[in-house]
């Protein structure tokens, strides 16, 4: 009979206990938005395990669906910055992108740099795919470009080299001690992807300044913010820790997912 | 399997009725939909509108769902726009809290995790129990096929329908025949949780990865879009949020000593008259 008792009063104390839990909001889980949180670290391993896991099951040529041209229904929507006011951006931009130079560094056999005119003399890709928002919104539009892997190619990419980081012009936050500037990341697979542009070109017009001009990075499997504006430097390394805070990209260092693909 | 007497006592026998992989996937299920719906909602905040297609339109109209908050003479207001209706939902979506110190969130804090705006976290956690449940949901369907409890006690039999219309009286009048299987209305309930929302639920799900979208192209076309398979996901967790609401109905109405007896340990006190097997307890 005692055994009984015990488990009721479990029963009613786990009860009072839930409801507890309910009625309060769930402010007693915010410490999960502290980035240096032991819990929170292991719930990260989960993303580690998506990346693993969708590398495997996705094959690395595979492609992102592309649309028809009638499936262009509106413009292309931007968001994060949309005019960066740096002094070398702002610069660029009154000269119309004339000085402008692409540059391939870090890890690779010849530093490399191209002009917009050169790149646009290179093979063009032309591919109308959805780009998903990791606010959860998608927009299709017809991105023009040249295909990355090559370019990575004539730079000669060492073979330590593991990563690829995107250098922006884009000053995303500003703060006391200066401007914080956008960067990204991707591994050498979705580098090589064939889907992977240099786009210079949107909806079979120049691309805008809102979106990314002159050259914006498509990584068509991943989500937006792994498709950096305003890229001037791609540099080969093996380890991204040098960088930001670390994790590999303005949004993975505010506790973004590195990869993105979902 | 020996049958005793169907001897008539005021108490029913007391049988084994949950197998440990019943009641242990069921309580991670239980920890796993609570994180995942609160992380859920505050994905949701994110972007507050649900649309038809693979895309959202934002130069034409493809939003079943709005939830916002706009400025009017009288001050700000929440206003959740549904199939091109609109309802003032001030308080409760769109913009919630004190008067003096309102927040403009589709959803209020209270029903987010974390309680303020945090898209990153949301995801981390969300895809964390993802991973769980989605485990989980694999554990539970290897063990119930192997022991029976798919067959027994959750795929509606011929003779289950024939009796729904008589179990539909037994709920309305509240009379439970506690047996040694479920009744026909648990039965559908649970037959279309596992085999239906649950299934529906994790594909929309991974509808949204683009990643998965390469891999399984297929999955845009069942769902007819990301945008649409968004929608999905977000309908299939109102529909589980029912199912909860009116699961504990349930077994408070049935009687909640017993019925969280039998997911605790297994054993489940059976109404008066339940024949008697061999392992059972008086």
């Amino acid at each position: 009979m005692s055994r009984l008792i015990t488990r009721r009063n479990f029963l009613r104390s786990s009860a009072v206990a839930g409801s507890g839990l309910i009625l309060a909001g769930c402010d007693q889980f915010n410490f999960l938005g502290d980035k240096t949180n032991p819990v929170r670290h292991v719930m990260e391993q989960a993303n580690v395990l998506t990346y693993n896991v969708q590398r495997t099951l996705i094959g690395d040529q595979t492609l992102a669906r592309e649309y028809s041209a009638s499936e262009i229904r509106q413009g292309q929507r931007p968001n994060g910055s949309t005019d960066p006011s740096t002094p070398e951006y702002t610069f660029l931009k009154m000269q119309n992108f004339e000085p402008y130079r692409l540059t391939i560094k870090g890890m690779v056999e010849r530093e490399v740099s191209f002009s917009l005119a050169e790149l646009r003399n290179m093979p063009v890709r032309s591919q109308i795919t959805r780009h998903d928002c990791v606010e959860g919104w998608s927009c299709i539009a017809k991105w023009t470009g040249t295909p990355l892997g090559p370019i990575l190619d004539m730079a000669g990419v060492k073979p330590h080299a593991r990563f690829c980081v995107y250098h922006c012009y884009d000053n995303i936050q500003r703060t006391l001690s200066g401007d914080i500037l956008y960067y990204e990341s991707s591994d050498l697979v979705d580098a090589y992807h064939p889907q992977t542009i240099l786009s210079y070109g949107l909806n079979d017009q120049v691309l805008p300044v809102a979106n990314g001009a002159p050259v914006r990075l498509r990584i068509e499997r991943a989500l937006g913010y792994k498709q950096p504006k305003y890229l001037h430097t791609i540099e080969l390394v093996d380890d991204l820790s040098a960088f930001g805070k670390g994790k590999g990209g303005y949004w993975p260092d505010q506790g973004y997912d590195w990869y993105g693909g979902i | 399997m020996s049958e005793t007497s169907g001897l008539s006592t005021a108490k029913g026998p007391l049988i084994y009725r949950q197998s440990v992989w019943t009641r242990v996937t069921h309580w991670i299920w239980a920890i796993c939909l609570f994180f995942l719906l609160l992380t859920g909602l505050q994905i949701f905040n994110a972007h507050p509108a649900l649309y038809i297609g693979q895309e959202s339109g934002f130069e034409y109209e493809n939003a079943i769902l709005e939830i916002g908050a706009i400025n009017t003479d009288a001050g700000p207001r929440g206003q959740t726009t549904i199939f091109g209706n609109t309802f003032d939902t001030t308080g409760v979506l769109g913009m919630s809290g004190a008067a003096e110190r309102p927040t403009f969130t589709a959803f209020p804090g209270a029903l987010t995790i974390p309680g303020y705006r945090d898209l990153g976290t949301g995801r981390v956690v969300h895809f964390f129990f993802g991973w769980i449940f989605v485990a989980t949901i694999f554990i539970w369907f290897v063990a119930s096929f192997v022991n029976g409890h798919i067959r027994r006690d959750i795929v509606p039999k011929p003779s289950d329908i024939a009796g729904l219309p008589r179990d539909v009286v037994d709920h309305a009048t509240l009379r439970f025949k506690h047996g040694r299987s479920y009744g026909p209305l648990q039965k559908l309930a649970y037959f279309s949780v596992f085999f239906i929302l649950f299934p529906l639920i994790v594909l929309t799900g991974l509808t949204m990865s683009p990643g998965m979208d390469a891999a399984w192209p297929w999955l845009l076309d069942i769902f007819g879009g990301r945008q649409t398979a968004r929608t999905i996901h977000f309908v299939v967790m109102l529909l589980l949020v029912a199912f909860f609401i009116v699961h504990i109905v349930m077994v408070l109405a049935a009687g909640p000593f017993n019925e969280l007896r039998s997911m605790l340990s297994g054993w489940y006190r059976a109404s008066p008259g339940t024949p008697t097997v061999e392992g059972d307890r008086p």
